[in-house]
């Protein structure tokens, strides 16, 4: 059952707990106990957020959980910005909505989740379709409260040709899980489903990705990287499904992660699932520490320590920021990352 | 400048260097020959306050400061640069902003404001030119996909734009072509100074002929078992270890 359902419904029962396959690393159950109420109205002024200095077509803000929630339709070349802003505590932020690019269309989402409060509740769901040829390139920040759950899920239907691509930049929260499953229909579409993860303090981070692999011809390329610091925990679950007949998919996934320090955690699951007989997968998943080495020679030069380490623990994660196509926003991000990292690898 | 005295140092719970004395002025080049295994590289980690390499007696002092009780960054900025045997490759940090990096870090530590952008790229160019060094190299992530030679010469660009008062230099000459080799060592051979002193770890003599050491040390053992003039490297090529590595065992 989805947070949004459970809080509408003022019954959490049936929230995911640890028995629930997907989510036993990140249950719900015991983060929300009870359905807090709704959120009260807020101001947001337009303009701000992380991609505040990006030009953008259009600005769509939730501000908890309220907005212009009728379909967001581009039928050309757009860049919008939708800010999920919640300010609120004790309370729930829940925003629906659903984005539809047509043919020869092509969208930059510039997707924030902007968080400021003590023990807020945060449910977003999109919708995404791409119709044959569409284009659409998906950059989300999501910076939220260290007290906070904050679950977004986005449910993505590929039509034939589109070409979809996505990063995800999460920093956690006491939940924080941001899930995207895709419905690939092979058919010359292609997909990115890039991600990273800084986890510090307590907070808590969840990539989850699904795709689904429906017909032939398709690519998927995902690169996650994860930096776990503190008592910080980095959750990824990654799926690649690639269906009977679904040949010359050719599809690659990669989770590579950082734990500095003894109490951090990270759990993956990266899954490929190949019922095709033709076809080209891959999947690499390591754990570990920042080589020494490399550390001693950057110490070598005269960098400090936490200077070593915040240059390499960069240098890790830059790969993901290179893959971003829109110039704006791989700025953005390039610019945010060393300054999260600043204060996990203390 | 640097006093090492009765050094001995323990790597892995293996005693390596063992009664390690040697004493390099200020200015001057000695070059450190010795059989493989015999400990040079570990003198080197050592020096440069590697962990995992334990100093169980004796001490070793950077115009008079206790240079072990340092941490590696700390030794940097005082002026101890490796020019490593195996240098690191290092995804995604580009050599420009790698050398900056140090430098700045370097600068720091001494109350020295940063270098200006403009300034910093204006060096590098110039080291990198008369090191015959390719600029885009420099703007690729360091060491990554570069041949063993093109490593060196990147080791010695970063030793000329730190500009040390101390350098070890752990087989540089490994790995270089001849025309490389005469380049590297034009590239050495214009930072010694006054205030300069280097350590030239090698196997062959042929290095020592473009950079003339005023004093030739064989380690052998974990401890300096002979010292000369540059005389005393062509006696080695001559004749190889054999009464060295009896007289340290
Ligand atoms: N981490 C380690 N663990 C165990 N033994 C080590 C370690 N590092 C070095 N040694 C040992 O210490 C000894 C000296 O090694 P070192 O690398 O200093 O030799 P070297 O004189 O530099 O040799 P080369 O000429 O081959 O470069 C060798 O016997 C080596 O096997
Ligand atoms: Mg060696």
């Amino acid at each position: 059952m989805s947070l949004t359902a459970a809080i509408r419904s003022r019954d959490v029962s049936a929230l995911p707990s640890r028995r629930d396959e997907g989510w036993r690393w990140s249950e719900l159950a015991s983060v929300v106990r009870s359905a807090p109420p709704l959120a009260g109205t807020i101001t947001v002024a337009p303009g701000g957020g992380p991609f505040a200095e990006v030009k953008a077509d259009e600005e769509r803000v939730f501000a908890n959980g309220q907005g212009d929630a009728s379909p967001l339709v581009v039928e050309a070349g757009r860049t919008v910005k939708l800010r999920f802003v919640t300010r609120a505590d004790a309370a729930a932020s829940l925003s629906a909505v659903s984005i539809l690019v047509k043919a020869g269309g092509s969208l930059t989402l510039l997707e924030s989740y902007e968080g400021e409060g003590e023990a807020y509740v945060a449910d977003a769901a999109l919708d995404i379709r791409l119709e044959d040829g569409a284009r659409m390139e998906r950059i989300v920040v999501a910076e939220d409260a260290e007290t906070a759950v904050s679950v977004s899920t986005a449910q993505v239907t590929l039509a034939p040709g589109a070409d979809y691509a996505q990063a995800v930049f999460a920093t956690g929260a006491r939940r924080q899980r941001i899930e995207t499953r895709i419905q690939h229909p092979g058919a010359g579409a292609a997909l990115r489903m890039d991600g990273v993860y800084l986890v510090g303090q307590r907070r808590h981070a969840d990539l989850t990705t699904a795709v689904v692999h429906a017909g032939v011809d398709g690519t998927t390329s995902q690169m996650i990287k994860g930096v776990a610091a503190g008592h910080g925990r980095g959750v990824f679950q990654g799926l690649i499904r690639v269906e009977h007949g679904a040949d010359r998919t050719d599809a690659r996934m990669r989770h590579d992660a950082l734990l500095l320090s003894d109490t951090a955690e990270v759990d993956a699951k990266p899954e490929l699932e190949i019922f095709a007989d033709d076809v080209s997968c891959a999947h690499g998943n390591t754990v570990g520490a920042l080589d020494d080495a490399a550390l001693f020679y950057a110490r070598q030069r005269g960098l400090p320590l936490h200077e070593a380490r915040v240059l390499l623990t960069e240098a890790f994660v830059g790969a993901v920021v290179e893959r971003i196509a829109h110039p704006g926003a791989r700025e953005v991000v390039a610019a945010l990352v060393p300054r999260r990292l600043e204060g996990l690898t203390c | 400048m640097l006093s090492i005295e009765n050094l001995h140092v323990t790597v892995a719970e293996k005693a390596i260097i063992r009664g390690l004395t040697l004493n390099l002025p200020a200015g001057e080049v000695h070059a450190i020959m010795g059989p493989n295994g015999a400990g040079k590289s570990t003198l080197s980690y050592t020096l440069a306050g590697r962990d995992g390499y334990e100093v169980t007696e004796g001490s070793a002092t950077l115009d008079g400061k206790d240079l072990l009780s340092l941490n590696a960054s700390e030794r940097a900025a005082a002026g101890v640069f490796l020019s490593f045997q195996y240098p690191l490759e290092i995804p995604g940090v580009p050599a420009l902003t790698f050398v900056r990096a140090a430098l700045n870090a370097q600068r720091k530590s001494k109350g020295e404001p940063e270098i200006n952008a403009p300034d910093f790229l204006k060096r590098a160019r110039e080291v990198a030119g008369s090191l015959k060094m390719d600029f885009e190299m420099l703007r690729r992530g360091l060491n990554v996909g570069f041949s063993g030679g093109e490593k060196k010469r990147m080791e010695i660009f970063q030793m000329a734009m730190l500009q040390p008062r101390l350098a070890i230099l752990d087989e540089t000459d490994s790995g270089l072509d001849i025309d490389a080799l005469k380049i590297v060592a034009e590239g050495v051979n214009a930072l010694r100074g006054p205030d300069r002193s280097m350590l030239v770890i090698t196997h062959y003599q042929r290095l020592l002929d473009y950079i003339r050491p005023d004093r030739v040390h064989v380690l052998a053992g974990g401890r300096i078992v002979a010292s000369g003039g540059p005389e005393l490297a062509l006696e080695l090529e001559r004749e190889g270890y054999d009464r060295y590595s009896k007289a340290a065992a």
